[in-house]
């Protein structure tokens, strides 16, 4: 399916019957003033420049466009192309989203910021930035969490965050996500919530979209420039879906590309424990947005399964879930052993060590290529790099570091 | 004329003003939750709001989200809740229940199934925390339709226009959110409550409970003097959380009858005297 014109969200914040605004009336003053403040922003050329200046020098974008040469071969199909947002400043595509709130953020004079963290990568990001300009930072995280990430949660440290531990709920991404909210709630006339994700309430996932966008612009760029054309399918794996929205978005008006999106399927669907939203839950409200969710019976939240903490979320941007019931966008699932099996595999083959996150995407890739002929492009985001997940293969491989 | 509406009209003619008591459904045993119900009507609740436990309570503070857990680990669906509700209706058809909860539970049961299965159980109002009036256009036309009550929260932060705009879909009554934070927050500033609450009125035309920081008897009455209700919320759980099953009821009563009293002594003297 082609899209002529595509400006979603609405002024509502609406993509569909998805994304709005489903929080407390006591944010809604915040939000609006936060709409206000990024609408003009926008327009404003001079934030524009700086925002590209810092991704150029700071980032150190733009991230190249790599040829999987040597796992294309092996695989004996099409093309895989790697999109290297795992070469960026701090390891992964987080950072892109965290420069753009900063500067709003200083923009409207807020000198704290605030963030929820899974795996730690956001948090890292987010501390990053809170560092490069000078705020004061508290990240929140889910207790359980803190323990699997230590060196994530030392990093934040080292960069001067306050890291506070979430002991309520299921002590992971969700809660303390809740938590940051309700931080953001009692302190909002100093405090800038830097949501990590494409979800939350209106701006956010339009917001965090627009600032990810930037490495769907270069691909069509760089495409064009190393191959004469566009690729066949783009490929990236989808948690709350940011790296994913901000290959697709540039891509959704263009004709002809395939858009596919990586969820995780744990230790498999069938088996309850997993975290694909857009494969196996259905439409609820939870974080600020209407959207697919993982569910039970009740309307209650459960609680999610992957291999990668970054993936490990019970929700999904609201535009992933306008995306899949368009038809636009496809959505599969990659279990944790196929996961690791490509991130084995493109180790040997490509002496790349790939984030856990992006691992999904790149394991579909495997399985796709040689379906089609030698001739065909495969774009995969690699959205981050897998040195923060050292532990994790190390312990599956039942090897002590 | 609703029940809450009824109640409100009641009172005023009275020169007296509401108690609204909030407890979660299900806290701290699904057993107690009907008793404890009967024991704020007793203790002078006029309206009781009961809450719909959510694994993500985003809005609320450390009390209820404890309240939440401690429901949602005994099984505690939005299904039993309103079992809870025609349960407690069996002996009271007079004091309204209002439901209180998050958005994901309803639209899991169904908005249209959620109203008649509501009505049918004895409920007059429900407040969704987390839909704000632009995104319960429709929501609050259904509950009408199963006359029940749309209560709409408004904050410090809320200008002119949303108060019009809830204004426009809100029946029963405001819950006027005092401070900025989450539930059961430090305590409020009565002087700014009062200073916003006849303005609220005005705008929306049905009158004006306040919430959230309400934490002694004193508060309760400083607060009466200006608002049409007073709520109260997580000094109730804390309440329960030290207290044994057996005297829950009684420390529960307890508690509130001490609000009602003060809130009756402040703002009609010749009521407080025992």
């Amino acid at each position: 399916m082609a899209v002529d014109v595509y400006d979603l969200p609405d002024a509502a914040g609406h993509f569909g019957q998805y994304g709005g605004v489903f929080v407390a009336e006591t944010l809604i003053g915040a939000l609006d003033e936060l709409k206000e403040a990024y609408a003009s922003a926008q327009r404003d050329p001079q934030f524009v420049a700086e925002f590209d200046h810092e991704l150029r020098h700071y980032v150190g974008r733009p991230s190249p466009i790599y040829h999987a040469r040597r796992w294309s071969e092996l695989l004996g199909g099409a093309q895989i192309h790697l999109k290297r947002e795992d070469l960026n400043h701090t390891g992964a595509h987080k950072i892109n989203n965290c420069i753009g709130q900063a500067l709003l953020a200083r923009r409207m004079h807020k000198g704290r910021v605030i963030a929820e963290t899974g795996a730690g990568q956001h948090g890292v990001a987010t501390a990053t930035v809170a560092a490069r300009y000078g705020m004061e930072c508290v990240v929140y995280m889910g207790a359980d969490d803190i323990q699997r990430q230590m060196a994530n949660v030392y990093r934040m440290k080292l960069l001067g965050a306050t890291v506070v531990p979430v002991n309520s709920g299921s002590r992971t991404l969700k809660d303390a996500l809740n938590e940051a909210m309700r931080d953001w709630v009692a302190q909002v006339s100093d405090t800038f919530y830097i949501i990590g994700t494409v979800a939350g309430p209106h701006p956010y996932p339009m917001m965090v979209r627009d600032f990810q966008s930037v490495i769907g612009r270069e691909s069509i760029a760089q495409m064009l420039e190393q191959c004469g054309r566009q690729p066949d399918v783009v490929i990236a794996c989808v948690g709350g879906g940011s790296n994913a929205m901000g290959i697709f978005h540039p891509y959704i008006p263009v004709p002809g590309v395939r858009l596919i999106g990586v969820e995780a399927a744990g230790a498999g669907i069938a088996t309850g424990h997993h975290a694909a939203s857009l494969t196996a839950g259905r439409p609820g409200v939870l974080h600020g947005n209407r959207t697919y969710l993982l569910q039970d019976e009740n309307g209650q939240i459960t609680e999610t399964h992957s291999i990668s903490a970054g993936l490990d979320y019970p929700g999904v941007g609201p535009e992933h879930a306008w995306l899949k019931d368009s038809g636009r966008a496809e959505y599969v699932s990659i279990d944790d052993a196929d996961a690791l099996k490509a991130f084995h595999d493109l180790c040997r083959l490509e002496g790349i060590i790939p984030a856990l996150e992006s691992s999904h995407a790149l394991a579909y890739a495997s399985k796709l290529a040689p379906t089609l002929p030698k001739d065909k492009i495969l774009l995969v985001n690699l959205s981050g790099r897998g040195d923060k997940d050292m532990h994790t293969v190390a312990d599956k491989s039942g090897i002590k570091l | 004329m609703s029940k809450i509406e009824a109640v409100f009209e009641r009172l005023q003619a009275q020169g007296r003003k509401a108690l609204i008591p909030f407890i979660t459904a299900g806290d701290p045993d699904p057993v107690l939750t009907v008793p404890l119900l009967h024991s704020l009507v007793l203790a002078g609740a006029d309206i009781i709001e009961l809450g719909v436990p959510f694994s993500d309570p985003m809005a609320d503070g450390p009390t209820i989200q404890r309240a939440s857990e401690r429901a949602l680990a005994k099984g505690v669906s939005l299904r039993k809740v309103l079992e809870m509700v025609a349960n407690f209706r069996a002996d009271d058809n007079d004091t309204p229940i209002v439901l209180m909860g998050y958005a994901n539970p309803i639209e899991s049961m169904g908005v249209e199934a959620f109203a008649a299965a509501s009505f049918d159980a004895g409920v007059d109002g429900v407040l969704v925390v987390d839909y704000p009036p632009e995104e319960a256009i429709d929501f609050a036309q259904t509950l009408h339709r199963h006359a029940l009550d749309p209560i709409f929260l408004l904050a410090p932060t809320s200008s002119e226009a949303r108060m019009a705009q809830v204004g426009a879909l809100a029946s029963g009554y405001i819950y006027y959110v005092s401070l900025k934070g989450v539930t059961g927050s430090a305590a409020l500033d009565v002087a700014a409550v009062a200073a916003r609450i006849p303005e609220i009125r005005a705008r929306t035309g049905v009158p004006v409970g306040v919430g959230f920081g309400i934490r002694d008897a004193a508060t309760a009455a400083a607060v009466a003097e200006h608002a049409d209700a007073v709520v109260v919320g997580s000094r109730i759980i804390e309440e329960l959380e030290h207290s044994s099953p057996d005297e829950a009821c009684s420390k529960v009563r307890a508690l509130v009858a001490e609000m009602r009293q003060a809130i009756d002594a402040a703002t009609n003297p010749s009521r407080g005297m025992p």
